[in-house]
Order: structure tokens, then C-alpha cells, then sequence
């Protein structure tokens, strides 16, 4: 495929606000998982939180957007530079020729939760001030983002569990590609909710200590939550492209991944056809590496077959460690650290592992490495057995 | 390509109140006897196994009963279809009950119940139904699902020259969530659409958005009772596929800020 230009990046995740304090977090193994101090905090889990989302309501002209998911939005696209870059894309294109898609998948669900602790004790009615559009419903985040940036052109929120904002890419670069917009806002925003994080414990898969993916002795998520975002183009400045993205469906079970990855290799190889390389032209592969026993055990398969089971594999990571799983965010975030060690020149490593799974042949990074870098995979595996690889590369 | 999406219609699915299947919606459609309500047959796709249809919600057994009636009537396999699936909601019994457990002191989250809550649970079941590994894609664009999910489909049709299966489909969310997105009836439509041209007896349609006011969105809307049913906003274009060649040209559905997407009906 054509390759499309990342001319803008913006972020708000646990490690910080912005590009600069995610780079710094990689290079130095500084990881923004805290124990869990979310609502009751009822949960022996450690999380990935974003500070200040209680004390900054959304702009007093979208203050019926108002939620913690779409607060959330609102402190990733004030980031970077962002917000401006697109003023400027607007300028150039039209505001309809500039497309929004966002992936969430909860959206402002906490606040419906909130809700039904407040129920009217006569009646059972939800509180009044509760409006699901502009919050619980998944097209809130995408419409809120739509109206801060001023665009008009198609819009849509892509929900597919964990693969959410990997998906974006890929339906965002349909739409350039058959000429409905001239460029495309894509972003991944997905919050702390009761939802996620009672729902993950009941199926005894968060972690009572922060996260170690691909570890001996690893043993569940910490969920996290984050704001990503990236402004696609077909030309223009920018260092880093998008080149291909790859897209499958498990067929296998509604919540554990198919035991030999079937689908996970199948989006791989995908993705690495339409960016027409091999998988020898992988420089880094950051892994979605969740820590739970199956993901990790049936992605290093997946990643081993990817390149012969008897063949040295790219260097693979997950950057979990630093940021939790941030759920529909995490397909947007990782395609930032990839494109950030793109642009570095840095292998994360894997934070909080200290023993790679014995059974485990890929190549398992644990400690940061430096050196030039032009392709960079990235992996996003969701519920429903949504499988979404990307390929970046350096634009030259 | 220029923003003029090319496709072709080749079979079509359909389940709501008064309106079990594709063939037993023409005569309602044509306008030939008037629409008549009746509570919705339950779906029980049989395309589902046994185990899996236990444990799926309502809004799963609806999504995959009329994507199950379109794969058949286009007579395409399953397995190798990409499919897209628009709902304005995840299914609101499923949330309901998430919530409601999470109010009591004691917050236990059924298992079955969370993995069920995710917006793309039919497009899974699906995938495990057909054993299909192709992509699939699960969006809302809240009372615009129907266009967003059309705009994406039509978009993998010509960007990658393949079939794809659209599901739009949302039910009724239930008390107290009900008063405050008052969806009354369920409504589920499926299209199979394939690269243009098609078979000369597929219709085929040219999908364009309009910019704000230059083009209204169809009044041939869904019977009063459907109406507040975001998938039920497909229902002028299924009177025009019931209608074939002289049904309406232009079927136009309303889209975001006063635009509106157009299917123009080539052949």
C-alpha cells in the first residue's frame, strides 16, 4: 500500500502528558503503574492511571460531554503540539475532507456505573444529569473529539475490545484510499471503569503486582487507561509512516486466544504484505503482551511461526509495564512507542520481567537497546478474537 | 478513486417485530399490504452451536439470524467473508445487569457477562460460527450506525475489492437505561456487498456524501414503531432492493451535521 504519512502525535497516558515524558519513561524503565486506588479500590490489582482527570471537566462549550473518558480525550489532544497540527490540516483540506476515528471500548461507561449507585430508591430511575450520548455511548469519545477539532468529515467509533484503536488505522487508510477524506484524526481513548476491572478480576486475569509480560512468573494484566492520538496524511512533514496494517478474526472463543495464534499470525502476515516486506525487514516487533499466561504463551507462538519455528526472531517487547493494558487505547499508544523507537533508535525492553518464560524461543527483550531502527510491528489482540497488526516504518 | 464508492447488493437479511425474513418483508415493503405489528419471532440462528447460543446475549442470536439469512441468499461462504457490524449500543440487558452488580457492596461480575458486553460480542460469536479468520470490524455511530457502518463496508468493498457481510442491529435497552435511550422495538438488517459491477441481476449503487443541505434524507421511513431504532434507518434502502428496478434511484440516509450519505442506484 501507499504509505501514510503520522504528521502529528499526541498522548496522555500513565507515565505523563505528552511525547517527551513517554520517551523519557521508555529510556529510563520508569513505569506508571501505581496499586490500585481507583473509586473503592476494592481490587488487589495495580492500575495505570491518569492524575488530574477528577479536577478538569471538558470545555464549558462541550459541557455535555462531560465524563472521565472524554476528560481523558480532551488531555490527549492538548498534547504535542495536536490540536494546532490539525487546525492547520484543516486549513489545507477542508473541514469535511478530514476524517475522525476513534477506537474505545468502553467509552464513558464509569459514569453509568456511577449512576446506577445512585438510583432513585422509589422509582429505580437513573440521576437526570446521566445523558448516555453525550457519555456511555460509543460514538461520545468520537464525537467529542470531532467538535474540540473542529472537522466534519466522516466519523465513526470503532469498538472491538483491545484491537479498537489498531482498527482505526486500518479503516482510516480505506477512506483516504477511496477518496472520502483527504486525511484522517485516529485515536484510542479508553478510561478506568468498575466494568473492566471487576470483569477482568472475575476472569482471573488481572494481577495482584504490576505487570510482567512473557515472565516465567507472570500472572495477569494491570489495566490501565490512555489518550492517543495521530494525525494521518498521504504527504507531508512527518518522520514516521504507517506502511501496512493487517486485520483477522480468531474464530476460536470469546475470550482466550486461539492456542496455536492463528489469528494473530494471520493479521501479521497481512500487515507486513500490504507494507511488502518480509518479516527478516522487522527491526522490532512490539508485542501486545498483556502478561496473561495464554496471550503471551500463544503470541510467541504466533510471532515463531511468523518466522519459522526454528528462525531468530526480531527483537519483541511489550511495553505493558509502563502504561497497563489501556484496553481500546492500547492499539493507538503502542503505535506511538513504536513510532517514538522509530525515531530514537531504541528496543524498549520489558519492564518488571525478570525471567522470560522458559518455554519462550523469540528473541524477549528485557533491557532497552539503541540502535537504528526502520520497521517496527506492533500487535493488538481484543475479545471476540479481533486480531489488528500494524507496520511503521521511518519516512525518508 | 474519488470518493464515489461502487458496490453491489447480493443478498439481504431482515428480523423485527412484524417482519421475520427477507422474503416475507416484500409484500410490506412494496407497500402491497400494510406493515402490521407483531411481537419479533425470538431468533435461534441455527448457524450458532448449541453451547455458543446459550451462552450469547439477544443482540448476538438478532445480529447473527440476519447475517445468516444474507450469507444464504447471496449464496456466498461465510468463512472468507470480512463483515462489518453497526450498533448504536452494546446489547443494554448485558450492561443493565454488569451495572446493577456493580452497585451492590459485593461486586460480582459474571465472566459470561463481561465478555458479552463488548460492543463486537455478535461479530465474535460470528467469527466462531462460520470458523471465519477474515477481518471484521464493530462500530457505532449512535443514531447514524447504519451510515458509518455502510461507509465503512462500501469502503473495504472498493479500497480492497472484496466481499463484505453488513449487520446493523440494536435492541431495546431495558429499564431504567430504557428512559434514557428509548429504543422501543428491536431491528436487524444484513447486506452482502460485492465489488461493482456484480451480476447483472445484483443492483448496483454509487455511495457519495452529500455536503450539509444540499441533498434531505428519505422520508420512506420504517413503520412509527420501528422508527426510534437506529438500525431500522436502513429500512429505505431495503424498499428499494424490494422494490428492484423501479424502486426509488436515490436512497438517502441522514449523516453528520445536516449531510447526507446517497446511494444512487446505477442498475
Amino acid at each position: 500500500m501507499q504509505p501514510l504519512i503520522l504528521s502529528a502525535l499526541a498522548t496522555a497516558n500513565p507515565v505523563g502528558l505528552g511525547l517527551p515524558a513517554l520517551a523519557e519513561a521508555l529510556v529510563n524503565g520508569r513505569s506508571g503503574l501505581r496499586y490500585n486506588d481507583f473509586e473503592r479500590a476494592d481490587l488487589d490489582t495495580w492500575i495505570g492511571r491518569v492524575d488530574g482527570l477528577e479536577d478538569e471537566p471538558v470545555a464549558t462549550a462541550l459541557a455535555e460531554f462531560d465524563c472521565r473518558n472524554n476528560r481523558l480525550a480532551q488531555l490527549g489532544l492538548h498534547q504535542d503540539g495536536f490540536v494546532s497540527a490539525v487546525a492547520d490540516a484543516r486549513r489545507r483540506y477542508g473541514e469535511h475532507r478530514v476524517a475522525v476515528l476513534i477506537g474505545t471500548s468502553t467509552s464513558g461507561i464509569f459514569e453509568t456505573e456511577l449512576g446506577y449507585q445512585a438510583r432513585d430508591p422509589v422509582d429505580g430511575s437513573l440521576p437526570p444529569t446521566l445523558r448516555l450520548r453525550f457519555s456511555h455511548n460509543i460514538l461520545s469519545v468520537a464525537e467529542f473529539v470531532r467538535r474540540t477539532l473542529g472537522l466534519r468529515g466522516p466519523t465513526v467509533a470503532v469498538s472491538t475490545a483491545c484491537s479498537s484503536s489498531a482498527k482505526v488505522f486500518a479503516s482510516a487508510e480505506r477512506y483516504i484510499r477511496s477518496g472520502l477524506c483527504d486525511a484522517a484524526v485516529v485515536g484510542g481513548v479508553d478510561s478506568l471503569c468498575l466494568t473492566t476491572l471487576h470483569g477482568f478480576s472475575s476472569l482471573q486475569l488481572t494481577s495482584s503486582q504490576p505487570c510482567r509480560p512473557f515472565d516465567a512468573a507472570r500472572s495477569g494484566i494491570s489495566i490501565g487507561e490512555a489518550a492517543g492520538f495521530a494525525l494521518l496524511e498521504k504527504s507531508g512533514a512527518g518522520d514516521v509512516m504507517l506502511m501496512g496494517y493487517g486485520e483477522s478474526s480468531d474464530a476460536y472463543h470469546m475470550s482466550s486466544p486461539h492456542p496455536e495464534g492463528e489469528g494473530a499470525l494471520l493479521a501479521m502476515r497481512e500487515a507486513l504484505q500490504r507494507a511488502q516486506l518480509a518479516p527478516v525487514d522487522l527491526d522490532y516487533i512490539n508485542l501486545h503482551g498483556t502478561a496473561t499466561p495464554a496471550n503471551d504463551r500463544t503470541e510467541e507462538r504466533a510471532v515463531l511461526r511468523l518466522f519459522g519455528d526454528h528462525a531468530q526472531t526480531a527483537p519483541c517487547s511489550s511495553t505493558k509495564g509502563w502504561t497497563g493494558h489501556t484496553l481500546g487505547a492500547a492499539g493507538m499508544i503502542e503505535a506511538i512507542v513504536c513510532a517514538l523507537c522509530l525515531r530514537l533508535g531504541l528496543i524498549p525492553g520489558t519492564l518488571n520481567t525478570v525471567t522470560v518464560d522458559p518455554e519462550f524461543r523469540a528473541r524477549i527483550v528485557l533491557t532497552p537497546e539503541q540502535r537504528p531502527l526502520r520497521h517496527a510491528l506492533s500487535n493488538s489482540f481484543g475479545f471476540g478474537g479481533s486480531n489488528c497488526s500494524l507496520v511503521f516504518g521511518r519516512a525518508s | 478513486m474519488n470518493g464515489v464508492l461502487r458496490f453491489c447488493v447480493c443478498g439481504v437479511g431482515v428480523r423485527a417485530p412484524g417482519v421475520t425474513n427477507w422474503p416475507g418483508a416484500q409484500s410490506v415493503l412494496r407497500a402491497e399490504t400494510g406493515y402490521r405489528f407483531e411481537p419479533m419471532v425470538k431468533p435461534n440462528p441455527d448457524m450458532l452451536p448449541a453451547a455458543e447460543r446459550r451462552r450469547s446475549s439477544e443482540s448476538v442470536r438478532l445480529a447473527i439470524e440476519v447475517a445468516q439469512q444474507a450469507v444464504s441468499a447471496a449464496g456466498v461462504d461465510p468463512a472468507r467473508l470480512a463483515s462489518v457490524f453497526a450498533a448504536s449500543d452494546s446489547d443494554g440487558r448485558i450492561i443493565h445487569d454488569i451495572c446493577e452488580a456493580l452497585a451492590q457492596q459485593e461486586r460480582h461480575v459474571s465472566p459470561t457477562a463481561f465478555h458479552n458486553s463488548v460492543h463486537n460480542a455478535p461479530a465474535g460469536y460470528w467469527s466462531i460460527a462460520t470458523g471465519c479468520h477474515a477481518a471484521s470490524t464493530s462500530l457505532s455511530a449512535y443514531d447514524l450506525s447504519f451510515a458509518a457502518g455502510l461507509i465503512e463496508a462500501a469502503t473495504q468493498v472498493v479500497a480492497d475489492e472484496r466481499d463484505v457481510l453488513l449487520v446493523a442491529c440494536d435492541l431495546p435497552l431495558p429499564p431504567p437505561l430504557h428512559a434514557l435511550r428509548p429504543i422501543d422495538q428491536p431491528f436487524a438488517a444484513a447486506f452482502v456487498l460485492v465489488p461493482a459491477p456484480g451480476r447483472p441481476d445484483m443492483p448496483a449503487w454509487e455511495l457519495t456524501i452529500a455536503p450539509p443541505h444540499a441533498s434531505q434524507a428519505d422520508t420512506s421511513d420504517a413503520p412509527e414503531c420501528l422508527r426510534n431504532n437506529p438500525a431500522a434507518r436502513s429500512w429505505p434502502l431495503l424498499v428499494s432492493l424490494a422494490r428492484g428496478p423501479a424502486g426509488a434511484a436515490l436512497v438517502r440516509f441522514a449523516y453528520f451535521d445536516n449531510q447526507t450519505l446517497v446511494l444512487k442506484r446505477t442498475s
